[in-house]
């Protein structure tokens, strides 16, 4: 507590160390307490609704596929931090969001061969190989599920019945999807059966309401972007529903769109991943609408029932380029 | 009625509680003070003492010739120790007068006024301009600048508001708010100079809501004396202060883009900015003390002190039972803005708003992650800039996308980095990225 003088803060001061060192660092000094990696373990919660009622359906094989995944997720990023040389990363959780989502993705029917892989491509294809956390293009799950997608084209559309229907956890009780049923043999399933999710599908699609808990939960603590939903789901009624308002008999009603398949999942958690959407408002809303209308087109002229992991994997795509070419203006700029 | 404010920003905790009951308390004069001679942004000063000359508290101990400039007085009288360079709150080593008090005498109460008009009223605005340029007063929100510049404006540029303000956003802070409690009459005068000087405007007192008692005391001093002010109760929300955003919030103007508040006719002072004005035009105070809030988590007891410039941190924090045993970080300002301090033997300088020490570890080096790509940074940007954008084109060096990207509009309130999950220093980024830029457009041309 001396008062320095140019003298004795030159020479003498070096040979003394002080004793209690002041942090430098640069402002802002304070700090939100909400980290990246509280952000994900939150995100884990808000699954865990939809893989309880996936449990509920479909009982052990959807306890084994769910386990596989995440295991394979998350061994999958720890070899690979290893190779790199670089810390552990599995403790912030973005590999247990991957390899629950792929999960829930799957068939409760499909292989454990099979999802291991799909959690291997997932992580290693989709996450790592580009940089890992923050830097992939695209939804890791997602690829890792167009992954097996291409790979095992029947495995994965073969849907079995949830026990609640067949009164048994029978497997190989194949059934198709309403999506499927509709396509293929033009027939309706009910709403209430839809939004409960007493419907053949994979393991996380079924249940609307379950998806709708957790999916509430990120919106109100903002850790997905409201207007990602709300563009997509409401593209996809707006859209869906003008085609059925031309064609009632040859084109399903946009309620039938909303509740089936894996939109709301998808819309929810997927289209959502802040990785992989963009930060601008403006493209945000051009991202959700553009899934619509690729899911709309797929679902309606595609060959495929389902065209939510393709609508969102398109967009992730064009993501970069949408927050480039979407710069706020500025304030006080003037508009040129 | 809605509250007046502006979009996007954010809501750190405030942490005003320690210090916002507490009066004002005067320091007990200190055994030395180092005047630094530059202490705002412009032309340092020259010193206009010797090493042993004899100096009087108002004393005019430097000065610079030059627009941009304002002069240094003495804050205690006694001996001129010294002249030499030691550490500047703002980095660096600064030249600064030392100056021994000189308690052994009774000439501690004498003190030198300004020079300045009997009657401000009849006075013209030219000579009230130069009695503020002469008293040394600067921007003391922070950042400065000289008063009787901005005071000046082009005749091309005609003012019709001034704006008190009081918001004092910045968590921790509350000497503006303990100065517009105790000193209203002195503040309003203090207006009524300005806008006088200005020419016609109309004053307008933005306050944050919650100093409350602030606000409730302007609104009755308005009142009764008469004056034509507008007192405007505005949200509490980080960066409320930033000029911009004030200007906003208040008047619904947007400054442009690279501009400053005169381009739309509005002229902004701070709460102890002020009140200098007022004590240099009515009572012929140079700026020799200001109220600056000493406070955070482990002092024992944070006040809101009215202390000579040049006084050092360490009195002050000694004041206020700082012990030092379990100090982390001291900075000076607030925590969103301020600036960490290494040497606390640096002295309180006309900006110094704040002096806030905090005993907790800070978060930000030891969780630093990757950007997630969130977004939170666009939505808490004030300027509407992309911040995450700015930061990973200074990393890769990208120099004209960064310009193209605004980061000259950034104002460096630090509202990216506070929401920031992964931790990671944006406005750190932003600021090299800045220099790079500055630099790069300096060899182009």
């Amino acid at each position: 507590m001396s008062i320095p003088s140019p003298a004795s803060s030159k020479g003498k001061s070096k040979l003394k160390e002080p004793e209690n060192l002041l942090i430098l660092a640069s402002s802002p000094h304070l700090h939100t307490t909400t980290s990246t990696q509280s952000i994900m373990w939150q995100v884990v919660l808000a699954l865990s609704p939809a893989a309880t009622m996936a449990i509920y359906y479909f009982r052990w094989p959807a306890v084994v596929i769910i386990l596989t995944s995440v295991i394979a997720a998350v061994l999958t990023e720890a070899v690979i931090n290893r190779l790199k040389g670089e810390t552990l990363t599995i403790t912030d959780g973005s590999a247990v969001i991957t390899g629950l989502l792929l999960a829930l993705t799957l068939p409760p029917t499909f292989s454990i061969g099979g999802t291991i892989l799909g959690a291997v491509v997932a992580i290693g294809i989709g996450k790592q190989l580009f940089g890992g956390l923050g830097y992939n293009i695209f939804n890791p799950a997602l690829l890792g599920r167009a992954f097996l997608q291409a790979s095992f084209p029947i495995g994965m559309t073969t849907w079995s019945t949830p026990a609640t229907l067949a009164g048994s956890a029978v497997d190989g009780v194949s059934t198709a999807t309403p999506l499927g049923l509709y396509k293929f043999e033009h027939a309706l399933t009910g709403y209430a059966d839809l939004f409960v999710g007493n419907v053949g599908g994979s393991l996380g699609e079924t249940s609307a309401l379950a998806i709708l808990i957790g999916g509430l939960y990120l919106l109100i603590r903002r850790f997905a972007d409201w207007r990602i939903p709300v563009s997509y789901l409401g593209g996809v009624v707006i859209i869906g529903g003008i085609f059925w308002a031309f064609a009632p008999n040859q084109f399903p009603d946009p309620v039938f769109h909303l509740l089936s398949g894996g939109l709301i999942l998808g819309a929810f958690f997927m289209a959502t991943d802040m990785v992989t959407s963009p930060i601008t408002h403006l493209a945000t809303w051009i991202y959700g609408i553009g899934m619509a209308l690729i899911l709309v087109i797929i679902r309606l002229f595609g060959g495929l029932p389902e065209g939510v992991m393709y609508s969102i994997l398109l967009m992730n795509a064009v993501t970069p380029l949408l927050n480039r070419y979407t710069r706020p203006k500025i304030f006080g700029e003037v508009q040129s | 009625m809605n509250t007046a404010t502006f979009s996007r920003g954010v809501h750190p905790h405030e942490y005003k509680e320690l210090t916002s009951h507490k009066p004002i308390e005067k320091l007990p004069a200190p055994e030395s003070v180092f005047i630094p001679l530059q202490q705002h942004i412009g032309k340092p000063c020259e010193p206009l003492v010797a090493k042993g000359d004899t100096v009087t508290t108002g004393q005019k101990i430097g000065d610079a010739e030059g627009l941009v400039t304002a002069p240094v007085h003495a804050s205690i009288s006694g001996v001129v120790k010294s002249i030499g360079h030691f550490p500047h709150p703002l980095g660096g080593r600064v030249e600064m007068i030392h100056i021994q008090n000189g308690s052994t005498g009774a000439s501690s109460d004498s003190e030198i006024l300004l020079d300045r008009p009997s009657d401000w009223e009849k006075a013209s605005p030219e000579e009230l301009i130069r009695v503020v340029r002469e008293a040394g007063i600067v921007g003391m929100g922070g950042a400065g600048f000289p008063a009787h510049v901005k005071l000046n404006p082009p005749p091309d540029k005609p003012i019709d508001a001034f704006i008190l303000n009081g918001c004092e956003c910045e968590p921790y802070l509350t000497a503006d708010h303990r100065m517009m409690v105790e000193n209203t009459d002195e503040i309003l005068l203090g207006m009524a100079i300005i806008c006088k000087i200005l020419g016609k405007c109309k004053g307008y007192i933005g306050i944050e809501k919650n100093k409350s008692d602030a606000i409730q005391r302007m609104q009755e001093r308005v009142e009764a004396l008469h004056y034509e002010f507008a007192v405007v109760p505005l949200e509490v929300k980080y960066p409320q202060g930033a000029e911009k955003m004030l200007v906003q919030s208040v008047l619904k103007r947007k400054v442009p883009a690279g501009g400053l508040p005169l381009d739309v006719g509005v002229v902004v002072h701070n709460v102890g900015t002020t009140l200098a004005i007022h004590d240099a035009i009515i009572n012929g105070k140079p700026v020799t003390q200001r109220v600056v809030t000493v406070t955070g988590d482990g002092l024992r007891d944070p006040k809101n002190i009215l202390a000579p410039v040049g006084a050092p941190f360490q009195d002050l924090l000694t004041y206020c039972g700082e012990t030092m045993s379990e100090t982390k970080q001291v900075f000076m300002g607030g925590p969103m803005m301020g600036l960490a301090q290494y040497d606390l033997s640096v002295p309180l300088v006309k900006t110094t708003s704040g002096i806030v020490s905090l005993h907790q570890e800070p978060v930000g080096a030891i969780r630093q992650m990757p950007c997630i790509q969130c977004g939170n940074c666009v939505s808490a940007c004030p300027m509407n800039l992309i911040p995450t954008r700015l930061a990973r084109y200074t990393q890769n060096q990208r120099y004209t996308e960064l310009v193209d990207w605004g980061v000259f509009n950034c104002i460096e309130c630090g509202s990216c980095a506070f929401v920031c999950p992964s931790s990671i220093p944006l406005v750190q980024w932003i600021r090299v990225g800045k220099n790079k830029a500055r630099q790069g457009q300096k060899s182009a041309s």
